[in-house]
Protein backbone atom coordinates (compact mmCIF):
# COMPACT_ATOMS: atom_id res chain seq x y z
CA UNK A 1 0.00 0.00 0.00
CA UNK A 2 1.36 3.40 -0.88
CA UNK A 3 1.00 6.42 1.33
CA UNK A 4 -1.40 8.98 -0.14
CA UNK A 5 -1.41 11.53 2.67
CA UNK A 6 1.06 12.02 5.47
CA UNK A 7 1.04 14.67 8.17
CA UNK A 8 4.27 15.26 10.06
CA UNK A 9 4.24 17.43 13.17
CA UNK A 10 1.42 19.63 11.91
CA UNK A 11 0.33 22.55 14.07
CA UNK A 12 -2.47 25.03 13.45
CA UNK A 13 -3.59 28.17 15.21
CA UNK A 14 -6.64 30.42 15.39
CA UNK A 15 -4.99 33.68 16.34
CA UNK A 16 -3.18 32.84 19.55
CA UNK A 17 -5.15 29.66 20.23
CA UNK A 18 -3.35 26.49 19.23
CA UNK A 19 -5.85 23.98 17.84
CA UNK A 20 -3.44 21.31 16.54
CA UNK A 21 -0.34 20.41 18.52
CA UNK A 22 1.95 18.41 16.29
CA UNK A 23 -0.16 15.90 14.40
CA UNK A 24 1.43 12.83 12.82
CA UNK A 25 -0.98 10.87 10.68
CA UNK A 26 -0.88 8.61 7.65
CA UNK A 27 -3.60 7.71 5.18
CA UNK A 28 -2.75 5.01 2.66
CA UNK A 29 -4.15 4.86 -0.81
CA UNK A 30 -7.45 2.98 -0.81
CA UNK A 31 -7.97 3.20 2.95
CA UNK A 32 -10.83 4.48 5.03
CA UNK A 33 -9.34 6.21 8.07
CA UNK A 34 -11.46 7.70 10.81
CA UNK A 35 -10.70 10.41 13.29
CA UNK A 36 -12.57 10.36 16.57
CA UNK A 37 -12.48 12.74 19.48
CA UNK A 38 -14.61 14.84 21.78
CA UNK A 39 -16.17 18.15 20.82
CA UNK A 40 -13.52 20.78 20.37
CA UNK A 41 -10.70 18.24 20.05
CA UNK A 42 -9.64 19.69 16.71
CA UNK A 43 -11.08 17.18 14.24
CA UNK A 44 -12.62 19.75 11.91
CA UNK A 45 -9.53 21.91 12.21
CA UNK A 46 -7.41 18.98 11.09
CA UNK A 47 -9.65 18.41 8.06
CA UNK A 48 -9.47 22.09 7.17
CA UNK A 49 -5.73 22.34 7.74
CA UNK A 50 -5.18 19.56 5.21
CA UNK A 51 -7.00 21.90 2.79
CA UNK A 52 -4.89 24.87 3.79
CA UNK A 53 -7.51 26.90 5.69
CA UNK A 54 -6.21 27.55 8.30
CA UNK A 55 -2.80 26.70 6.88
CA UNK A 56 -0.47 24.57 8.97
CA UNK A 57 2.04 26.71 10.82
CA UNK A 58 4.69 24.05 11.36
CA UNK A 59 5.23 20.59 10.00
CA UNK A 60 4.61 19.09 6.62
CA UNK A 61 1.59 17.74 4.80
CA UNK A 62 2.68 15.40 2.06
CA UNK A 63 0.07 14.42 -0.46
CA UNK A 64 0.97 12.14 -3.31
CA UNK A 65 4.64 12.93 -2.81
CA UNK A 66 4.30 16.73 -2.68
CA UNK A 67 4.37 18.99 0.36
CA UNK A 68 1.12 20.92 0.09
CA UNK A 69 1.03 22.64 3.47
CA UNK A 70 1.94 26.09 2.18
CA UNK A 71 -0.21 26.02 -0.95
CA UNK A 72 -3.35 28.11 -1.30
CA UNK A 73 -6.56 26.16 -0.71
CA UNK A 74 -7.76 26.14 -4.30
CA UNK A 75 -4.48 24.65 -5.51
CA UNK A 76 -4.62 21.92 -2.91
CA UNK A 77 -8.19 21.04 -3.86
CA UNK A 78 -7.32 20.88 -7.54
CA UNK A 79 -5.11 17.90 -6.75
CA UNK A 80 -8.26 15.83 -6.49
CA UNK A 81 -8.89 16.31 -2.81
CA UNK A 82 -12.50 17.03 -1.91
CA UNK A 83 -14.12 17.90 1.38
CA UNK A 84 -17.67 17.68 2.60
CA UNK A 85 -17.17 20.12 5.46
CA UNK A 86 -18.70 20.45 8.89
CA UNK A 87 -21.94 22.40 8.68
CA UNK A 88 -22.45 21.29 5.06
CA UNK A 89 -21.89 24.78 3.61
CA UNK A 90 -24.39 24.37 0.81
CA UNK A 91 -24.81 27.38 -1.48
CA UNK A 92 -28.24 28.41 -0.27
CA UNK A 93 -29.16 30.58 -3.25
CA UNK A 94 -28.20 28.01 -5.85
CA UNK A 95 -30.21 25.05 -7.03
CA UNK A 96 -29.24 21.48 -6.21
CA UNK A 97 -28.08 21.13 -9.79
CA UNK A 98 -25.86 24.22 -9.57
CA UNK A 99 -24.45 23.14 -6.22
CA UNK A 100 -23.41 19.87 -7.80
CA UNK A 101 -21.91 21.65 -10.81
CA UNK A 102 -19.84 23.74 -8.41
CA UNK A 103 -18.25 20.50 -7.25
CA UNK A 104 -17.09 19.79 -10.80
CA UNK A 105 -15.79 23.29 -11.42
CA UNK A 106 -13.11 23.49 -14.09
CA UNK A 107 -13.63 19.90 -15.19
CA UNK A 108 -15.13 18.87 -18.50
CA UNK A 109 -18.88 18.94 -18.87
CA UNK A 110 -19.47 15.45 -20.20
CA UNK A 111 -17.64 13.87 -17.28
CA UNK A 112 -19.58 16.14 -14.91
CA UNK A 113 -22.89 15.00 -16.37
CA UNK A 114 -21.88 11.36 -15.93
CA UNK A 115 -20.71 11.85 -12.37
CA UNK A 116 -23.92 13.68 -11.59
CA UNK A 117 -25.92 10.70 -12.78
CA UNK A 118 -23.92 8.51 -10.40
CA UNK A 119 -24.58 10.92 -7.56
CA UNK A 120 -28.29 10.82 -8.40
CA UNK A 121 -28.22 7.02 -8.28
CA UNK A 122 -26.63 7.21 -4.86
CA UNK A 123 -29.04 9.91 -3.63
CA UNK A 124 -32.28 9.69 -5.64
CA UNK A 125 -33.68 12.36 -3.34
CA UNK A 126 -31.34 14.90 -4.91
CA UNK A 127 -32.60 14.06 -8.37
CA UNK A 128 -36.18 14.75 -7.30
CA UNK A 129 -35.07 18.09 -5.92
CA UNK A 130 -32.75 18.98 -8.76
CA UNK A 131 -34.10 22.51 -9.26
CA UNK A 132 -34.88 23.34 -5.66
CA UNK A 133 -32.75 25.97 -3.94
CA UNK A 134 -30.09 24.54 -1.65
CA UNK A 135 -31.20 26.72 1.25
CA UNK A 136 -34.70 25.23 1.28
CA UNK A 137 -33.57 21.58 1.47
CA UNK A 138 -34.00 19.70 4.73
CA UNK A 139 -30.90 19.18 6.85
CA UNK A 140 -30.53 15.60 5.69
CA UNK A 141 -30.97 16.53 2.06
CA UNK A 142 -28.34 19.22 2.46
CA UNK A 143 -25.97 16.64 3.88
CA UNK A 144 -26.54 14.41 0.85
CA UNK A 145 -25.92 17.39 -1.37
CA UNK A 146 -22.68 18.25 0.43
CA UNK A 147 -21.40 14.71 -0.06
CA UNK A 148 -22.63 14.61 -3.65
CA UNK A 149 -20.93 17.92 -4.39
CA UNK A 150 -17.66 16.60 -2.97
CA UNK A 151 -17.93 13.51 -5.17
CA UNK A 152 -18.51 15.60 -8.29
CA UNK A 153 -14.80 16.31 -8.66
CA UNK A 154 -14.07 12.55 -8.76
CA UNK A 155 -11.66 12.89 -5.86
CA UNK A 156 -8.82 10.61 -4.97
CA UNK A 157 -8.99 11.67 -1.34
CA UNK A 158 -12.37 12.43 0.19
CA UNK A 159 -12.56 14.26 3.51
CA UNK A 160 -15.90 13.78 5.24
CA UNK A 161 -16.63 15.82 8.36
CA UNK A 162 -19.60 14.33 10.21
CA UNK A 163 -21.51 13.11 7.17
CA UNK A 164 -24.25 11.52 9.26
CA UNK A 165 -24.98 14.61 11.35
CA UNK A 166 -28.70 15.24 11.49
CA UNK A 167 -29.61 12.22 9.41
CA UNK A 168 -32.19 9.61 10.27
CA UNK A 169 -30.49 6.30 11.22
CA UNK A 170 -31.64 4.67 8.02
CA UNK A 171 -30.26 7.44 5.83
CA UNK A 172 -27.03 7.55 7.75
CA UNK A 173 -26.67 3.79 7.27
CA UNK A 174 -27.23 4.24 3.56
CA UNK A 175 -24.54 6.91 3.42
CA UNK A 176 -22.04 4.71 5.19
CA UNK A 177 -22.89 1.87 2.83
CA UNK A 178 -22.36 4.19 -0.11
CA UNK A 179 -18.97 5.30 1.19
CA UNK A 180 -17.93 1.70 1.67
CA UNK A 181 -19.09 0.79 -1.82
CA UNK A 182 -17.20 3.68 -3.37
CA UNK A 183 -14.09 2.69 -1.47
CA UNK A 184 -14.39 -0.93 -2.60
CA UNK A 185 -15.24 -0.34 -6.23
CA UNK A 186 -13.21 2.74 -7.07
CA UNK A 187 -10.49 2.60 -4.45
CA UNK A 188 -11.51 6.02 -3.14
CA UNK A 189 -9.45 6.99 -0.11
CA UNK A 190 -11.50 8.45 2.74
CA UNK A 191 -10.67 10.39 5.88
CA UNK A 192 -13.76 10.41 8.02
CA UNK A 193 -14.71 12.42 11.11
CA UNK A 194 -17.73 11.03 12.86
CA UNK A 195 -19.64 11.55 16.09
CA UNK A 196 -20.98 8.05 15.85
CA UNK A 197 -17.71 6.37 16.74
CA UNK A 198 -19.01 2.78 16.67
CA UNK A 199 -20.29 3.09 13.15
CA UNK A 200 -17.13 4.87 12.04
CA UNK A 201 -14.73 2.40 13.60
CA UNK A 202 -16.64 -0.52 12.13
CA UNK A 203 -16.44 1.03 8.70
CA UNK A 204 -12.84 2.20 8.83
CA UNK A 205 -9.68 0.26 8.25
CA UNK A 206 -7.85 2.34 10.82
CA UNK A 207 -8.58 5.10 13.26
CA UNK A 208 -6.93 7.87 15.24
CA UNK A 209 -8.10 9.37 18.52
CA UNK A 210 -7.65 13.10 18.88
CA UNK A 211 -7.63 14.73 22.31
CA UNK A 212 -7.07 18.46 22.71
CA UNK A 213 -5.30 18.88 19.43
CA UNK A 214 -2.99 15.87 19.78
CA UNK A 215 -3.26 12.25 18.74
CA UNK A 216 -3.34 9.93 21.74
CA UNK A 217 -4.14 6.57 20.19
CA UNK A 218 -4.23 4.83 16.88
CA UNK A 219 -4.93 1.38 15.54
CA UNK A 220 -7.20 -0.64 13.34
CA UNK A 221 -10.93 -0.11 13.71
CA UNK A 222 -11.32 -3.38 15.55
CA UNK A 223 -8.42 -2.64 17.91
CA UNK A 224 -9.78 0.72 18.87
CA UNK A 225 -13.27 -0.64 19.32
CA UNK A 226 -11.88 -3.16 21.80
CA UNK A 227 -9.98 -0.61 23.93
CA UNK A 228 -11.82 -0.05 27.22
CA UNK A 229 -10.78 3.62 27.45
CA UNK A 230 -12.30 4.27 24.03
CA UNK A 231 -15.47 2.50 24.95
CA UNK A 232 -15.72 4.60 28.08
CA UNK A 233 -14.97 7.93 26.43
CA UNK A 234 -16.63 7.76 23.03
CA UNK A 235 -18.88 4.76 22.80
CA UNK A 236 -20.90 4.42 25.95
CA UNK A 237 -20.51 7.62 27.95
CA UNK A 238 -20.29 9.87 24.94
CA UNK A 239 -23.77 9.38 23.60
CA UNK B 1 -48.54 65.08 -22.83
CA UNK B 2 -45.95 65.50 -25.55
CA UNK B 3 -43.59 67.10 -23.08
CA UNK B 4 -44.05 64.24 -20.63
CA UNK B 5 -43.34 61.70 -23.35
CA UNK B 6 -40.15 63.53 -24.23
CA UNK B 7 -39.05 63.49 -20.60
CA UNK B 8 -39.84 59.79 -20.47
CA UNK B 9 -37.55 59.14 -23.45
CA UNK B 10 -34.80 61.28 -21.98
CA UNK B 11 -35.18 59.67 -18.58
CA UNK B 12 -34.94 56.15 -19.95
CA UNK B 13 -31.80 57.03 -21.87
CA UNK B 14 -30.19 58.52 -18.81
CA UNK B 15 -31.39 55.60 -16.71
CA UNK B 16 -29.68 53.14 -19.05
CA UNK B 17 -26.34 54.81 -18.44
CA UNK B 18 -26.88 54.83 -14.67
CA UNK B 19 -27.97 51.20 -14.79
CA UNK B 20 -24.80 50.19 -16.61
CA UNK B 21 -22.70 51.83 -13.91
CA UNK B 22 -24.91 50.51 -11.11
CA UNK B 23 -24.25 46.93 -12.19
CA UNK B 24 -20.61 47.38 -11.20
CA UNK B 25 -21.52 48.62 -7.71
CA UNK B 26 -23.99 45.85 -7.20
CA UNK B 27 -21.68 43.05 -8.32
CA UNK B 28 -18.79 44.14 -6.19
CA UNK B 29 -21.04 44.71 -3.21
CA UNK B 30 -22.62 41.32 -3.75
CA UNK B 31 -19.30 39.54 -3.68
CA UNK B 32 -17.18 41.31 -1.11
CA UNK B 33 -19.75 43.44 0.68
CA UNK B 34 -17.86 46.59 -0.13
CA UNK B 35 -18.98 49.77 -1.82
CA UNK B 36 -16.38 50.49 -4.45
CA UNK B 37 -16.43 54.28 -4.32
CA UNK B 38 -13.84 54.47 -7.06
CA UNK B 39 -16.25 52.87 -9.52
CA UNK B 40 -17.72 56.19 -10.65
CA UNK B 41 -14.22 57.37 -11.40
CA UNK B 42 -13.55 54.32 -13.53
CA UNK B 43 -16.59 55.46 -15.51
CA UNK B 44 -14.96 58.89 -15.84
CA UNK B 45 -11.67 57.30 -16.93
CA UNK B 46 -13.66 55.28 -19.46
CA UNK B 47 -15.12 58.47 -20.88
CA UNK B 48 -11.65 60.00 -21.25
CA UNK B 49 -10.26 56.83 -22.78
CA UNK B 50 -13.11 56.99 -25.30
CA UNK B 51 -12.32 60.59 -26.11
CA UNK B 52 -8.64 59.79 -26.57
CA UNK B 53 -9.48 56.82 -28.78
CA UNK B 54 -11.91 58.79 -30.92
CA UNK B 55 -9.42 61.61 -31.34
CA UNK B 56 -6.67 59.17 -32.18
CA UNK B 57 -8.78 57.29 -34.69
CA UNK B 58 -9.75 60.60 -36.25
CA UNK B 59 -6.08 61.46 -36.73
CA UNK B 60 -5.48 58.05 -38.27
CA UNK B 61 -8.23 58.80 -40.72
CA UNK B 62 -10.66 56.19 -39.45
CA UNK B 63 -13.79 58.25 -39.65
CA UNK B 64 -16.40 55.66 -40.54
CA UNK B 65 -18.48 56.16 -37.38
CA UNK B 66 -19.64 52.59 -36.62
CA UNK B 67 -16.08 51.26 -36.99
CA UNK B 68 -14.57 54.09 -34.96
CA UNK B 69 -17.12 53.57 -32.19
CA UNK B 70 -16.58 49.84 -32.13
CA UNK B 71 -12.81 50.22 -31.86
CA UNK B 72 -13.26 52.89 -29.21
CA UNK B 73 -15.53 50.64 -27.22
CA UNK B 74 -13.00 47.80 -27.28
CA UNK B 75 -10.15 50.14 -26.37
CA UNK B 76 -11.96 51.93 -23.53
CA UNK B 77 -13.45 48.75 -22.06
CA UNK B 78 -10.11 46.96 -22.29
CA UNK B 79 -8.03 49.64 -20.63
CA UNK B 80 -10.68 50.36 -18.01
CA UNK B 81 -10.78 46.63 -17.23
CA UNK B 82 -7.07 46.88 -16.54
CA UNK B 83 -7.76 49.80 -14.21
CA UNK B 84 -10.43 47.75 -12.45
CA UNK B 85 -8.09 44.83 -11.93
CA UNK B 86 -5.27 47.05 -10.72
CA UNK B 87 -7.48 48.96 -8.30
CA UNK B 88 -8.67 45.75 -6.73
CA UNK B 89 -5.17 44.34 -6.61
CA UNK B 90 -3.42 47.31 -5.02
CA UNK B 91 -6.12 49.03 -3.00
CA UNK B 92 -8.57 46.34 -1.84
CA UNK B 93 -7.04 42.89 -1.87
CA UNK B 94 -4.32 43.68 0.67
CA UNK B 95 -7.04 44.90 3.03
CA UNK B 96 -9.28 41.89 2.74
CA UNK B 97 -9.80 40.40 6.16
CA UNK B 98 -8.95 43.71 7.77
CA UNK B 99 -11.58 45.75 9.62
CA UNK B 100 -14.67 46.59 7.61
CA UNK B 101 -14.05 50.28 7.09
CA UNK B 102 -10.51 49.86 5.78
CA UNK B 103 -11.37 49.01 2.16
CA UNK B 104 -14.02 51.74 2.17
CA UNK B 105 -11.48 54.36 3.15
CA UNK B 106 -9.09 52.94 0.60
CA UNK B 107 -11.84 53.20 -2.03
CA UNK B 108 -12.42 56.88 -1.27
CA UNK B 109 -8.68 57.45 -1.51
CA UNK B 110 -8.60 55.65 -4.83
CA UNK B 111 -11.49 57.77 -6.08
CA UNK B 112 -9.67 61.00 -5.21
CA UNK B 113 -6.46 59.68 -6.76
CA UNK B 114 -8.20 58.86 -10.04
CA UNK B 115 -9.88 62.27 -10.17
CA UNK B 116 -6.63 64.06 -9.57
CA UNK B 117 -4.86 61.90 -12.08
CA UNK B 118 -7.44 62.77 -14.74
CA UNK B 119 -7.30 66.43 -13.79
CA UNK B 120 -3.53 66.54 -14.12
CA UNK B 121 -3.40 64.45 -17.27
CA UNK B 122 -6.39 65.96 -19.07
CA UNK B 123 -6.80 69.36 -17.51
CA UNK B 124 -9.63 70.70 -15.42
CA UNK B 125 -11.66 72.23 -18.21
CA UNK B 126 -14.51 70.52 -20.04
CA UNK B 127 -13.45 68.53 -23.08
CA UNK B 128 -15.82 68.47 -25.98
CA UNK B 129 -16.66 66.08 -28.74
CA UNK B 130 -18.68 66.98 -31.81
CA UNK B 131 -21.87 65.04 -32.30
CA UNK B 132 -21.04 61.73 -33.95
CA UNK B 133 -24.50 60.21 -34.18
CA UNK B 134 -26.75 63.04 -35.29
CA UNK B 135 -30.42 63.02 -36.19
CA UNK B 136 -33.36 60.98 -35.10
CA UNK B 137 -37.07 60.51 -35.46
CA UNK B 138 -39.87 62.88 -34.95
CA UNK B 139 -42.33 60.73 -33.01
CA UNK B 140 -45.20 63.15 -32.96
CA UNK B 141 -46.03 66.78 -32.60
CA UNK B 142 -48.51 68.50 -30.32
CA UNK B 143 -49.17 72.23 -30.21
CA UNK B 144 -45.87 72.86 -31.90
CA UNK B 145 -43.90 70.71 -29.43
CA UNK B 146 -42.01 67.97 -31.24
CA UNK B 147 -41.26 64.71 -29.47
CA UNK B 148 -37.87 63.48 -30.61
CA UNK B 149 -36.23 60.11 -30.40
CA UNK B 150 -32.65 60.55 -31.44
CA UNK B 151 -30.43 57.91 -32.99
CA UNK B 152 -28.12 58.44 -30.07
CA UNK B 153 -30.85 57.46 -27.64
CA UNK B 154 -31.59 54.35 -29.65
CA UNK B 155 -27.92 53.41 -29.70
CA UNK B 156 -27.64 53.89 -25.95
CA UNK B 157 -30.68 51.74 -25.29
CA UNK B 158 -29.66 48.98 -27.67
CA UNK B 159 -26.08 48.81 -26.43
CA UNK B 160 -27.17 48.80 -22.79
CA UNK B 161 -29.85 46.17 -23.22
CA UNK B 162 -27.47 43.96 -25.21
CA UNK B 163 -24.70 44.27 -22.62
CA UNK B 164 -27.03 43.63 -19.72
CA UNK B 165 -28.39 40.59 -21.52
CA UNK B 166 -24.90 39.28 -22.13
CA UNK B 167 -23.93 39.98 -18.58
CA UNK B 168 -27.02 38.29 -17.13
CA UNK B 169 -26.22 35.23 -19.21
CA UNK B 170 -22.66 35.29 -17.90
CA UNK B 171 -23.76 35.44 -14.28
CA UNK B 172 -26.58 32.92 -14.44
CA UNK B 173 -25.32 30.37 -16.94
CA UNK B 174 -21.54 30.23 -17.11
CA UNK B 175 -19.07 28.65 -14.77
CA UNK B 176 -17.44 32.01 -14.07
CA UNK B 177 -20.85 33.38 -13.12
CA UNK B 178 -21.48 30.45 -10.80
CA UNK B 179 -18.08 31.00 -9.22
CA UNK B 180 -18.95 34.66 -8.67
CA UNK B 181 -22.24 33.78 -7.01
CA UNK B 182 -20.51 31.13 -4.94
CA UNK B 183 -17.93 33.64 -3.69
CA UNK B 184 -20.79 35.92 -2.78
CA UNK B 185 -22.32 33.22 -0.57
CA UNK B 186 -19.35 31.43 0.99
CA UNK B 187 -15.78 32.22 -0.02
CA UNK B 188 -14.22 29.52 2.09
CA UNK B 189 -16.42 26.82 0.60
CA UNK B 190 -15.75 28.19 -2.85
CA UNK B 191 -12.02 27.81 -2.37
CA UNK B 192 -12.61 24.29 -1.02
CA UNK B 193 -14.03 23.48 -4.44
CA UNK B 194 -10.79 24.42 -6.15
CA UNK B 195 -11.83 27.90 -7.21
CA UNK B 196 -9.37 30.77 -6.95
CA UNK B 197 -11.42 33.29 -4.98
CA UNK B 198 -9.00 36.18 -5.54
CA UNK B 199 -9.07 35.64 -9.27
CA UNK B 200 -12.87 35.51 -9.27
CA UNK B 201 -13.08 38.77 -7.33
CA UNK B 202 -10.51 40.34 -9.66
CA UNK B 203 -12.58 39.32 -12.67
CA UNK B 204 -15.66 40.86 -11.09
CA UNK B 205 -13.85 44.18 -10.92
CA UNK B 206 -12.66 43.73 -14.48
CA UNK B 207 -16.16 43.16 -15.80
CA UNK B 208 -17.66 45.97 -13.73
CA UNK B 209 -14.99 48.37 -14.96
CA UNK B 210 -15.53 47.38 -18.59
CA UNK B 211 -19.26 48.06 -18.27
CA UNK B 212 -18.54 51.40 -16.61
CA UNK B 213 -16.23 52.32 -19.48
CA UNK B 214 -18.97 51.59 -22.00
CA UNK B 215 -21.23 53.82 -19.93
CA UNK B 216 -18.48 56.44 -20.10
CA UNK B 217 -18.38 56.21 -23.89
CA UNK B 218 -22.17 56.51 -24.12
CA UNK B 219 -22.13 59.49 -21.76
CA UNK B 220 -19.47 61.20 -23.85
CA UNK B 221 -21.45 60.65 -27.03
CA UNK B 222 -24.73 61.75 -25.46
CA UNK B 223 -23.56 64.92 -23.74
CA UNK B 224 -20.55 65.67 -25.93
CA UNK B 225 -18.71 67.10 -22.98
CA UNK B 226 -16.80 65.55 -20.07
CA UNK B 227 -14.50 66.59 -17.24
CA UNK B 228 -12.61 64.90 -14.43
CA UNK B 229 -15.53 65.37 -12.06
CA UNK B 230 -18.32 63.54 -13.92
CA UNK B 231 -17.46 60.31 -12.11
CA UNK B 232 -18.53 61.65 -8.76
CA UNK B 233 -21.95 62.79 -9.84
CA UNK B 234 -22.78 59.84 -12.05
CA UNK B 235 -21.22 57.52 -9.49
CA UNK B 236 -23.41 58.68 -6.63
CA UNK B 237 -26.49 58.43 -8.82
CA UNK B 238 -25.61 54.96 -10.02
CA UNK B 239 -24.94 54.02 -6.43
CA UNK B 240 -28.36 55.39 -5.52
CA UNK B 241 -29.78 53.28 -8.33
CA UNK B 242 -28.07 50.19 -6.92
CA UNK B 243 -29.40 50.88 -3.43
CA UNK B 244 -32.88 51.62 -4.74
CA UNK B 245 -32.93 48.40 -6.75
CA UNK B 246 -31.49 46.45 -3.85
CA UNK B 247 -27.71 46.12 -3.61
CA UNK B 248 -26.64 42.72 -4.86
CA UNK B 249 -29.50 42.40 -7.35
CA UNK B 250 -28.71 42.70 -11.05
CA UNK B 251 -32.22 43.40 -12.33
CA UNK B 252 -32.51 45.73 -9.35
CA UNK B 253 -29.56 47.77 -10.61
CA UNK B 254 -31.23 48.26 -13.98
CA UNK B 255 -34.63 49.09 -12.54
CA UNK B 256 -33.00 51.43 -10.02
CA UNK B 257 -31.05 53.09 -12.84
CA UNK B 258 -34.21 53.64 -14.86
CA UNK B 259 -36.00 55.01 -11.80
CA UNK B 260 -33.24 57.51 -11.05
CA UNK B 261 -33.04 58.51 -14.72
CA UNK B 262 -36.77 59.13 -14.83
CA UNK B 263 -36.87 61.03 -11.55
CA UNK B 264 -34.06 63.23 -12.76
CA UNK B 265 -35.66 63.85 -16.17
CA UNK B 266 -39.10 64.66 -14.80
CA UNK B 267 -37.72 66.76 -12.00
CA UNK B 268 -35.66 68.79 -14.48
CA UNK B 269 -38.65 69.02 -16.79
CA UNK B 270 -41.28 70.09 -14.28
CA UNK B 271 -39.52 71.42 -11.20
CA UNK B 272 -36.05 72.80 -11.54
CA UNK B 273 -32.96 71.80 -13.44
CA UNK B 274 -30.71 73.28 -10.79
CA UNK B 275 -32.06 70.92 -8.16
CA UNK B 276 -32.11 67.72 -10.20
CA UNK B 277 -29.20 66.26 -8.27
CA UNK B 278 -30.91 67.08 -5.02
CA UNK B 279 -33.94 65.11 -6.18
CA UNK B 280 -31.83 62.06 -6.96
CA UNK B 281 -29.94 62.22 -3.68
CA UNK B 282 -33.13 62.72 -1.69
CA UNK B 283 -34.25 59.42 -3.12
CA UNK B 284 -31.10 57.81 -1.76
CA UNK B 285 -31.80 59.13 1.73
CA UNK B 286 -35.46 58.14 1.68
CA UNK B 287 -34.66 54.66 0.41
CA UNK B 288 -31.92 54.15 2.97
CA UNK B 289 -34.28 55.13 5.76
CA UNK B 290 -37.47 53.37 4.73
CA UNK B 291 -36.40 50.56 2.41
CA UNK B 292 -32.81 49.64 3.21
CA UNK B 293 -33.00 46.41 1.20
CA UNK B 294 -34.30 48.24 -1.87
CA UNK B 295 -36.95 47.17 -4.35
CA UNK B 296 -35.52 43.76 -5.21
CA UNK B 297 -33.23 43.30 -2.24
CA UNK B 298 -33.22 39.72 -1.18
CA UNK B 299 -35.14 38.55 1.80
CA UNK B 300 -32.87 35.94 3.26
CA UNK B 301 -34.89 32.88 4.07
CA UNK B 302 -32.46 30.06 4.37
CA UNK B 303 -31.35 27.40 6.76
CA UNK B 304 -28.05 27.87 8.46
N1 LIG C 1 -12.65 29.92 13.57
C1 LIG C 1 -12.20 29.66 14.81
N2 LIG C 1 -11.70 30.67 15.57
C2 LIG C 1 -11.24 30.42 16.82
N3 LIG C 1 -11.23 29.22 17.39
C3 LIG C 1 -11.71 28.19 16.69
C4 LIG C 1 -12.23 28.35 15.37
N4 LIG C 1 -12.65 27.16 14.92
C5 LIG C 1 -12.40 26.29 15.91
N5 LIG C 1 -11.85 26.90 16.98
C6 LIG C 1 -11.42 26.26 18.23
O1 LIG C 1 -10.50 25.23 17.92
C7 LIG C 1 -10.76 24.08 18.70
C8 LIG C 1 -10.99 22.88 17.81
O2 LIG C 1 -12.20 23.07 17.08
P1 LIG C 1 -12.73 22.03 16.02
O3 LIG C 1 -13.86 22.65 15.33
O4 LIG C 1 -11.59 21.58 15.19
O5 LIG C 1 -13.22 20.84 16.95
P2 LIG C 1 -13.94 19.48 16.56
O6 LIG C 1 -13.09 18.39 17.07
O7 LIG C 1 -14.28 19.46 15.14
O8 LIG C 1 -15.26 19.59 17.45
P3 LIG C 1 -16.77 19.11 17.14
O9 LIG C 1 -16.84 17.66 17.45
O10 LIG C 1 -17.58 19.90 18.09
O11 LIG C 1 -17.07 19.41 15.72
C9 LIG C 1 -11.95 24.42 19.57
O12 LIG C 1 -11.47 24.76 20.85
C10 LIG C 1 -12.59 25.59 18.90
O13 LIG C 1 -13.18 26.44 19.83
MG1 LIG D 1 -16.01 19.46 14.07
Amino acid sequence: MSVLLELQGVTAFYGAIQALKGIDLVVNEGEIVTLIGANGAGKSTLMMTICGTPAARDGRIIYDGTDIHAMPTHEIMRRRIAQSPEGRRIFARMSVYENLLMGAHGGDQVAAAQTMEQVFVMFPRLKERRDQRGGTLSGGEQQMLAIGRALMSRPRLLLLDEPSLGLAPLVSKAIFAAIKALNRTTGLTVLLVEQNAVQALKLAHRGYVLVNGAITMQGTGAELLARPEIRAAYLEGGH
Amino acid sequence: MAYALQQLINGITLGMIYGLIAVGYTMVYGIIGMINFAHGDVFMIGAFLSLIALTGLGMLGITYVPLALFLTLIFAAGIAALYGWTIERVAYRPLRGSFRLAPLISAIGMSIALQNFAQVAQGARDKNLPELIPGGFKIFEENGFVVQLSWMQIVITVVTVALLGLFTWLVTKTSLGRAMRACEQDMKMTSLLGIDVNRTIGLTFVIGAALAAVAGLLFLLYYGSINFYIGFNAGVKAFTAAVLGGVGSLPGAVIGGLAIGLIEAFWSGYASVEYKDVAAFSVLIVVLIFMPTGLLGRADVEKV
